[in-house]
């Protein structure tokens, strides 16, 4: 499967994504997410405290997964130079923000993700890693990878959509849950995920078409006993997350014909309560170009932040108190983060099917 | 295309309360409580739910807790499953009854 940009596919604008959101508002289908928030009290949008400080090394990946908010690829050659990647290690310096979110595509196929790691934990941080999993079998010299990241206590977060093979493959490319399988093995034998290690991996569970998740924790259980019953897996905690309307979910959305009966169920199951937890009011969220976005989702729609004068805000003029005082870009795609507790990490759906049919 | 059932209308459930607003809240409330989690799983209520729908042939409760049963994490196999074990009791409803038949049977024979 190619990426959309490689197909020349009319949903790889931006600008289109953004018109099919405005589309259904128009059409009287939903409200507009600002309307919602508006409602109760949270337009315009603003930050908290800022914890994490997430980079995209690049949109190279070696998987094609069909929901990919970045629309990576093999196909895709965007990467994060080092200079870019120096400029966000002269910011992570100068803040005390304690989290680095590395996410990509593939991060480690970017050949200064072991340096970037490594400096950033010299500076104190604390380094999350996206890692596809399969990226670790994908070549000999990832075959270390499980040991550098457990040399640099970076924390593990991995994309396994679901406990059995159809499922994750259907999502995700034919192969990628066996690979997962091993890499997961690999990772657990020095030391990730074991009880009383310090060594985190978390999975992240994404459904596997246009449905939202329902009871984490009980999908949590699940994935717990078939992996490790199975497969002999052990990890941690276990994030249900949403599919965002953008990239590859959205034309996928499309061509199914259930883009505007997903919006709707966006809508529906919109949770007042996520707002607070949205991962834009903690996160600051760089591109591979070092341009500052309010979140990855709004890098993907290239929606940037803007600086005092209007322009594009690059990570060479980071400010942390201008940041701090924003208000963050939001469109109807947000409603995938308050649909339960969506991209947040750590989000639940809320509402059951039954009472997401009740008039709210 | 005029049909008795309408897709839009799953959507719609929630104004049965327009016209007796008291005992549809009473019934959305039982249901609620009847589907949340407690000595059955929710998982298995609405794997449940799914098999009562195909026996009462509900077309609105199929599609939901089709929705419900994926979005629980079931797997095909186990929704599956569930339909044959609803389509057993039904055929399996009728072929009991064969029993009362084979009794009159006997009685009105030589
Ligand atoms: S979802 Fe992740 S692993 Fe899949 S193509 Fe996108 S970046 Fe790569
Ligand atoms: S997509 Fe989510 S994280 Fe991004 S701006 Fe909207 S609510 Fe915030």
């Amino acid at each position: 499967m190619k990426s959309l940009l490689a197909q020349h596919h009319e949903l790889s604008s931006t600008a289109k994504q953004m018109q099919l959101l405005d589309d259904v508002v128009q059409a009287g289908l939903i409200p507009s997410f600002q309307e919602k928030i508006n409602e109760i009290g949270h337009y315009p949008l603003r930050p908290g405290a800022m914890e994490i400080f997430q980079l995209n090394m690049g949109k190279m990946c070696n998987q094609t997964c069909k929901h990919c908010h970045v629309d990576a690829g093999p196909d895709r050659s965007e990467i994060m130079s080092r200079e870019t990647m120096e400029l966000c290690l002269q910011a992570l310096a100068e803040t005390n923000i304690p989290i680095v979110d590395i996410t990509g595509g593939a991060p480690e196929l970017n050949s200064d993700f072991r340096w970037f790691v490594e400096e950033c934990r010299k500076l104190g941080k604390k380094v999350m890693d996206r890692c596809n999993l399969t990226i670790i079998l994908a070549n000999k010299k990832y075959y270390d990878l499980p040991q550098f990241f457990a040399e640099n206590q970076v924390e593990i977060v991995s994309s396994l959509p679901f406990y059995n093979a159809d499922r994750t493959d259907r999502q995700r490319g034919v192969g990628v849950f066996d690979t997962s399988v091993k890499a997961l093995k690999m990772l657990n034998e020095v030391g990730y995920g074991k009880e009383n290690s310090e060594l985190i991996l978390n999975l992240v569970y994404n459904p596997t078409g246009a449905f939202l998740s329902s009871g984490q924790q009980v999908l949590e259980a699940q994935f717990k006993k078939v992996l490790l019953e199975e497969h002999g897996i052990e990890f941690n905690n276990l994030y249900a997350i949403t599919n965002m309307p953008i990239s590859r979910f959205l034309e996928y959305l499309v061509r199914s014909g259930n883009y505007e009966s997903y919006l709707e169920k966006l809508v529906t199951a919109f949770n007042p309560s996520a707002i607070a937890g949205v991962m834009c009011r903690n996160t600051i969220s760089i591109g591979w170009d070092g341009y500052i976005y309010d979140c990855d989702f709004n890098q993907m729609l290239d929606l940037k932040i803007s600086n005092s004068t209007h322009q594009p805000m690059h990570i060479r003029e980071f400010n942390l108190d201008y940041l701090n005082k924003r208000d963050i870009i939001i469109s109807q795609h947000c409603f995938g983060c308050t649909a339960g507790a969506g991209s947040s990490c750590g989000g639940e759906v809320i509402k059951t099917s039954v009472e997401a049919l009740m008039p709210v | 295309m005029k049909t008795y059932y309408n897709p839009d209308d799953l959507k719609k459930f929630g104004n049965i309360s327009e016209f007796d607003k008291p005992l549809a809240d009473k019934f959305f409330s039982w249901y609620g409580d009847v589907f949340a989690e407690g000595a059955l799983t929710a998982r298995e209520k609405s794997l449940i739910a799914l098999a009562v729908s195909h026996a009462v042939q509900c077309p609105y409760c199929i599609d939901a807790y089709s929705e419900d049963t994926l979005a629980k994490g079931c797997t095909e196999e186990q929704m599956m499953e569930a339909v044959h074990v609803a389509a057993a009791i039904r055929g399996g409803a009728s072929l009991v009854h064969a029993t009362q038949m084979m009794n009159k049977a006997k009685e009105l024979s030589m």
